[in-house]
């Protein structure tokens, strides 16, 4: 059953249009990934999704309400965690908690049971009465996770979780998010330009320039490109260039140092290119397809370099 | 969905904030001490005193007003903060209306007003100004009135800034003449022409007039200067034209 349905959505600010047409479904309990580079209509979406936002034509129903004439049903089976902190730094972690239970109109026993329950899991029991202030970027995006799951919503959005966190952050709040999503059972949706972040997903879609590109399961996406690719370092690498071209009819790169080839089914073909060349091998290095490499495919440009940080 | 239970977390809060931020506590206390205590002891020397009323007892209403307009306008200033930090996403994406929110604005900053003008209070005797139950009972009421006004004008206003920056001009081009324009410092009815008609249309004239009913009972200048059911009037149809107002503009999405 799909718990978001999108249907042709367009949406423009001053005549510029962000999203052009988008459709796509999620399916309940998926982990469902928005990839594009900045201002490819990501936040856009999701602002439409979360009900911040009207589109100027097509549909887009969570958990089966409408979101353009349901807002306040949407409003109560989603969760949020937006790209900047929305926490209140004045307030300390129980206090930020309890309001938002407030707000989603939980019962006072309940609402003090949830906040134990996900303090608990996000790691912060022991913070539990200091103001938010004092707290790190790390342990303001573990707060806003359990701020975004303690109403136990059936779709838990995030839009650029990681922003701004130092590496080992980001990977700790990978953790976090999966592990509540496995703990509290609800469907993700989540947008990145962090390729490698969007590996957990179950089903990605990538948007550039305002329409999806594609849409698959990441494995699915990366067997789009046909082969992985070899690099090899010999004690000859001219002659070696000119025995694996002769033999096996394929195009091998002078790249420094040594030579890079590709081919489909790698781990197979070293085995071929140890009893092919007469040379001597120094070094092989196998590289898997990545969903980096998927986009630069797709779209034919880096993530990174691409579009402009307008939200 | 209309809750009373987010009108009251969002009181609490403002009301936490307001006990946290020590800086704006002790300018709270301090400013209408310093405007009573070196304004209105400066002039009293010079201005004389009218129906047994001296200029520092004459200004003490007009400074609960004032401490009602910057508490007032302060308070909502947290919208326009909430918006820039961020905080106001986590209101407008919970599933309580528009509506419940610019009510749990207008109710923290009204009761923070009260608060601060009720509290002002406690200083009237060391100004000759008897204080009693009744007459704290009365100036509760018509603050609350007041501060309801305000508020609704401050939230308007609030959902037309988009930065903190924009709150600066406020201060100086609405707050201030609406102080200047309220006949807290000098009776309305003395102004020239112009200047008068603004102090017409001016809320805090018609709330302040009302504290003067309430704790300057007497005749001449430094009296009340309208009926008192004209003060009353005039602050409820402000306050209820505000109130839907920022509700509707609160309301709509883009």
């Amino acid at each position: 059953m799909a718990i978001i349905r999108v249907e042709n959505l367009v949406k423009s600010y001053n005549g510029k249009e962000a999203v052009r047409g988008v459709s796509f479904d999620v399916k309940e309990g998926e982990t469902f990934g928005f990839l594009g580079p900045n201002g490819a209509g990501k936040t856009t979406t999701i602002n439409i999704l979360c009900t911040l936002l009207m589109p100027d034509s097509g549909y887009a129903f969570v958990d089966g309400y409408d979101c353009i004439t349901q807002p306040h049903r949407v409003r109560s089976s989603i969760g949020l965690v937006f790209q900047e902190i929305t926490l209140d730094n004045e307030l300390t972690a129980y206090e930020n908690l309890k309001f938002h239970c407030y707000m989603y109109n939980m019962g006072k026993r309940v609402t003090e049971e949830r906040i134990d329950e996900m303090l608990e899991t996000v790691g912060l029991s022991d913070r539990r009465e200091d103001l938010v202030k004092t707290f790190s970027g790390g342990m303001k995006r573990r707060l806003e996770l359990a701020r975004g799951l303690i109403h136990r919503p059936k779709v838990l959005f995030l839009d650029e979780p990681t922003l701004g966190l130092d590496p080992q952050t980001r990977s700790s709040v990978w953790d976090f998010i999966m592990k509540l999503k496995e703990k509290e059972g609800n469907t993700v949706f989540m947008t990145t330009h962090y390729m490698e972040e969007a590996e957990v997903c179950d089903r990605i879609a990538i948007i550039d320039g305002g329409h999806i590109i594609a849409c698959a399961r990441p494995d699915d996406l990366k067997r789009t490109i046909r082969g992985d690719t070899i690099y090899v370092r010999t004690t000859d690498d001219d002659r070696a260039q000119k025995e694996i071209e002769e033999k096996f009819r394929i195009k091998v790169r002078k790249v420094e140092p040594g030579l890079a080839l590709l081919v489909e089914g790698g781990e197979k073909f070293i085995p071929r290119l140890f009893e092919a060349l007469s040379t001597g091998i120094v070094a092989v290095n196998l590289k898997k397809p990545t969903l980096e490499d998927v986009f630069i495919h797709l779209t034919g440009k880096h993530i990174r370099d691409t579009g402009n940080t307008g939200n | 969905m209309f809750s009373y239970k987010a009108i009251y977390v969002i009181v609490l809060r403002e009301f936490k904030r307001f006990f946290r931020q020590r800086g704006r506590l002790v300018v709270t206390i301090l400013r209408p001490l310093l405007w009573l205590f070196i304004v209105g002891a400066g002039f009293t020397r010079i201005v004389q005193s009218s129906g047994g009323i001296d200029y520092i007892q004459f200004i003490l209403p007009g400074i609960v007003g004032m401490t009602i307009l910057f508490s007032s306008i302060f308070s909502t200033i947290s919208v326009v903060w909430d918006r820039e930090f961020g905080f106001m996403r986590e209101m407008l994406v919970s599933p309580v209306s528009r509506v419940t929110i610019v009510m749990g604005k207008l109710l923290s900053g009204t009761s923070l007003s009260v608060f601060q003008g009720t509290a002002l209070l406690a200083v009237a005797p060391a100004v000759g100004i008897r204080i009693d139950p009744e007459r704290i009972l009365y100036m509760m009421v018509f603050m609350t009135l007041v501060s309801f006004a305000i508020t609704a004008f401050g939230l308007l206003v609030a959902s037309f800034l988009t930065s903190l920056e924009g709150f600066n001009v406020i201060m100086n081009f609405i707050v201030l003449p609406m102080f200047f324009l309220s006949g807290a410092l000098y009776p309305v009815g003395s102004l020239p022409d112009p200047l008068r008609w603004i102090a017409y249309v001016n809320p805090l004239c018609y709330g302040v007039d009302s504290f003067k009913h309430v704790l300057l009972p007497v005749e001449g200048v430094f009296g009340a200067e309208f009926p008192l059911y004209v003060d009353i009037i005039m602050v409820s149809i402000f306050f209820v034209s505000m109130t839907a107002l920022s509700a509707f503009n609160f309301e709509r999405r883009k």
